[in-house]
């Protein structure tokens, strides 16, 4: 039996300790803001925190996951007014958005690390979060704006 | 005579207004000579907007989100029409029905078929509420205005909200279509401004619900193995080890394709589980025998060498004017090319996925499909009930870009909902995606052309092959279709006394299906390189060239001016293309990169492209670094676009600075190749698409301010980027980059 929190909330698992995360949060606890895009670690679109930490949640099987904490996107923030959220609804970021979520959950991340990030960072960082639509100059300017850097 | 409904027969609409809402259907249709008559139809495809006895607007949007923006841009013409608060305006999403007109989102044309729908919707809807109000205070109704959600009686200063209105509303006369009144531009409250979508909260919070996210009480999920080559069949499978995996449930064997292919299912094995993770684990368990079929053979290499040498012999004749043969005949100095670019695959974020039900005789589907009419015509035909028993609810698309037009998970998710008797949700992983696409056809380019002591084309010959869409619909279409022709081939519209376009013959071997700009990108790749490449040779500045070649500012209607092609589009009539636009572009867009004061040094370069597609006029200004190790950085795009009169200048923008990272990927690393007729790409690491290191650090997006027809915008921005991007590495390093991607060519 694995035991983990997820969004602050206690559960337990009791099936393939091989299953990775991702698809525990979108199957058994019917999280889909966390997506599916490559289930190998390639593209972030499954970016999660484990334990503060961003994490790619199709690459981490469950028994990985024990004892943790994680966050989805749904757990963010309680009223989806992170400042990074913020910072992505007022430069108008997502197209599709199926990539934000994870977008945004590796932005976070990186500002914990770096508050006052370079290009340089921001580059080292985001780059694997992939965006098919092409938001990437958005994203770039809204970090920044979280960060309270100059575009 | 007017078609406008208030419409009594609602039953379809239930899903969306109360019982008590006013409905408004506005026909797409043109009427017939008999209005009456027409009237009587049981149903005109139409644009619908209801208004609630609360007032509340709801506005039925028929066109899928795939992050165009379109599902809101659109009901927001409505919406100002009506002079409606868009805080109290609420839109649903049609689910596929004909009676919503054509939904398939596809080919940059929603905004320019539906603005004019939208708008007579919304002055329906404000005409009926001004009489209502008269009626109701009896006065004249020139006398009521609507103002921001409430009707105003000025000289009494009496007003009256739309829900108090609707139950008077919904018994005035009907306005005829040619008696509406329309807004003026200054008076426009949302149309020209920027607004943020209506999804754009959900898509920051994860609250957005994509096809891969929906879910049916009962459901199990689905994973396939396909053929691994294109018509290949199953001959036998052995799915011991396959049940063993915890979580499965059963397997099932899927049907193979039948000629001609459309959107059917693939075939094969399916895995049933009670989770995504276990299905796609038990596939990897099954042992199957494959009859691989006609094209095992198919090797990329091979069939390049194939496209490139058909493309220097003379084929069919597409365009023809003047005597290009007589031309060259006479010598003079002759320039040839050949440019070849490869298969693509589109590579949405949310692969492929769907949920549907099938339950008494009757088909309920979720999916993330740009075609909802087409999801419920595959089903039907797949599955022999009706059309009208299958409902196909459309979800946000996690992209689109082409791929998701075509509804073959769908089927496969109804198919095995029928076989199984449960919900079944069919989630293709992304070795599903790369390996089983509809790809962007791989195509070879011959160019050749003879030019003056200027340097001046007095003859100019292309050529083309590549295996076309239509060998998806019917057999042998061993020549490309007349819309692939269409796309940039035969309407080049320089001033050339000579010219001929030539298209050649080749057989197809995989799946074949448009990509965000179809032909656009190699034709434009062929011909603004080869462009580019007569400049440089006669060491002229680019943008005056182009200038040059395109000539004097005119209208060419390209049914009579120029192809001699047996179908032409009939929009051509519509919109003639207008070189004065087109040039208007390049001006522009060298006007605002600096173009003048920018030069080209080693390892630093300027390169400039432009075209024209879905009646939109683009022209691109690229700037790129090559450091010492060859690795190439694109520092800056200027894209200048005159896409005629636009909505929502933020979305535009928008689909401009992504196409701009579209055209990158497929520049500079896209390329899928087979190998034994298996494709030999099968996820990010050997796809790879463009990531933000990658991408160009900053695109201006610059928009002619224009009052033309609107016309494309999700598109029209990639096919200029691939030539642009390679005369910018040309002007930085000297070499000319003719086949994509340029990840094969070292540049130092």
């Amino acid at each position: 039996m694995i035991q983990l929190k997820v969004n602050g909330a206690s559960h337990q698992f009791d099936g393939d300790p091989e299953m990775p995360l991702l698809w525990y949060l979108r199957d058994s606890l019917d999280m889909t803001g966390t997506k599916y895009g490559c289930g190998m670690g390639l593209c972030g679109a499954c970016t999660v925190h484990l334990d503060g930490a961003a994490a790619r949640s199709c690459s981490t099987p469950m028994k990985d996951a024990a004892g943790k904490s994680v966050t989805t996107i749904e757990g963010l923030s309680a009223h989806g007014d992170h400042p990074v959220q913020q910072a992505w609804k007022s430069n108008n970021v997502p197209q599709c958005g199926y990539c934000q979520s994870g977008q945004i959950m590796q932005a976070v991340a990186l500002l914990k690390d770096k508050p006052k990030p370079t290009d340089r960072d921001i580059d080292e960082i985001m780059q694997g979060n992939i965006c098919r639509c092409g938001t990437y100059q958005r994203i770039r300017a809204a970090i920044k704006q979280a960060a309270g850097v100059k575009a | 005579m007017s078609t406008i409904n208030l419409v009594s027969r609602r039953g379809f609409l239930e899903r969306f207004v109360s019982a008590g809402a006013l409905i408004v259907g506005v026909p797409l249709l043109q009427q017939g000579a008999d209005g009456a008559e027409v009237d009587n139809a049981p149903f005109h495809p139409s644009v619908y907007l209801g208004i609630e006895p609360d007032g509340t607007v709801v506005i039925i949007a028929h066109r899928s989100e795939m992050g165009t923006g379109i599902r809101s841009v659109l009901p927001m013409i409505a919406a100002d029409e009506l002079d409606a608060d868009w805080k109290r305006c609420r839109v649903e999403q049609a689910i596929g029905d004909p009676k919503y007109g054509d939904q398939n989102t596809d080919g940059s044309c929603s905004i320019t078929n539906f603005h004019t729908a939208f708008r007579e919707a919304g002055a329906t809807a404000r005409t009926v509420l001004e009489n209502a109000a008269a009626t109701k205070w009896n006065v004249p109704a020139g006398e009521c205005h609507v103002k921001l959600h409430e009707v105003v009686h000025a000289p009494s200063g009496r007003k009256a909200g739309f829900g108090e209105l609707v139950a008077i509303a919904a018994k005035q006369p009907v306005p005829k279509k040619e008696d509406l009144k329309f807004k003026s531009p200054s008076e426009y409250r949302y149309i020209g401004k920027d607004r943020p979508i209506i999804d754009l909260e959900d898509l920051c919070t994860g609250r957005g619900k994509f096809g891969i996210d929906a879910k049916m009480p009962g459901m199990v999920y689905a994973s396939i193995e396909h053929p691994p080559v294109f018509g290949g069949k199953l001959v036998s499978v052995d799915d011991a080890e396959a049940r063993k995996v915890r979580g499965v449930q059963q397997t099932l064997t899927m049907d193979g394709l039948k000629l001609p292919y459309g959107f059917q299912p693939l075939g094969g094995v399916a895995v049933i589980a009670d989770n995504t993770w276990a299905a796609m684990q038990a596939r990897k368990k099954l042992k199957i025998e494959w009859d691989l079929g006609p094209n095992a053979a198919y090797e990329s290499e091979a069939y390049k060498k194939q496209l490139l040498d058909t493309a220097r012999k003379p084929g069919k004749v597409v365009r023809n004017a003047g005597d290009v043969d007589a031309e060259f005949a006479r010598g003079g100095k002759v320039h040839e090319a050949s440019y070849y670019v490869p298969l693509l695959a589109h590579a949405p974020m949310e692969p492929p996925a769907a949920v549907a039900e099938f339950k008494d005789g009757k088909v309920l589907a979720y999916a993330a499909v740009q075609d909802p009419q087409a999801a419920q015509d595959i089903i039907s035909k797949t599955l022999g009930i009706d059309k009208k028993d299958v409902t196909c609810r459309v979800t946000l698309l996690g992209g689109g870009f082409g791929r998701k037009s075509k509804p073959d998970y769908v089927a496969e998710a109804a198919i095995l909902s029928k076989k199984i008797g449960k919900p079944v949700k069919v989630t293709w992983s992304r070795e599903d995606d790369l390996h089983f696409d509809y790809y962007h056809s791989v195509a070879g380019m011959y160019m050749k052309a003879a030019t003056n002591e200027k340097g001046r084309p007095t003859a100019w010959l292309q050529r083309s092959v590549f295996p076309s869409i239509g060998n998806m619909f019917g057999p042998n279409a061993d020549y490309a279709a007349g819309f692939e022709m269409e796309m940039g081939w035969i309407n080049v519209p320089y001033d050339i006394a000579n010219q001929r376009a030539e298209n050649g013959p080749v057989k197809n071997h995989v799946r074949i299906g448009w990509l965000r700009s179809v032909s656009n990108i190699y034709h434009a790749f062929a011909v603004q390189s080869f462009t580019d490449e007569l400049a440089a040779a006669a060491n002229r500045d680019r943008v005056e060239y182009m200038l040059d070649l395109l000539g004097e500012p005119r209208k060419m209607n390209m049914k009579e001016d120029g192809p001699h092609l047996a179908k032409a589009g009939d929009k051509m009539d519509q919109f003639p293309l207008d070189t004065g636009r087109w040039r208007r572009v390049i001006e522009v867009a060298a006007e605002r990169s600096g173009w003048a004061s920018k030069k080209s040094s080693q390892g630093h370069g300027f390169g400039i492209a432009s075209h024209w597609s879905f009646n939109t006029y683009v022209a691109a200004v690229v700037e790129v670094d090559v450091d010492q190790r060859g690795q190439l950085h694109i520092q800056r795009v200027d894209i200048a676009a005159d896409p005629g009169k636009i909505i929502n200048p933020d979305r535009v923008n928008a689909q401009f600075e992504g196409a701009a990272v579209f055209g990158t990927s497929l520049t500079l690393m896209g390329e899928i190749t087979a190998m034994d007729g298996k494709i030999q790409q099968s996820n990010f690491n050997n796809y790879p698409v463009a990531r933000m290191s990658e991408a160009p650090l900053k695109t201006h997006v610059h928009i002619i301010p224009s009052n033309e027809t609107p016309a494309g915008v999700g598109e029209p921005g990639v096919p200029v980027m691939a030539p642009a991007i390679c005369n910018a590495i040309f002007a930085a390093t000297g070499k000319r980059i003719r086949e994509l991607p340029v990840k094969k060519t070292k540049l130092v």
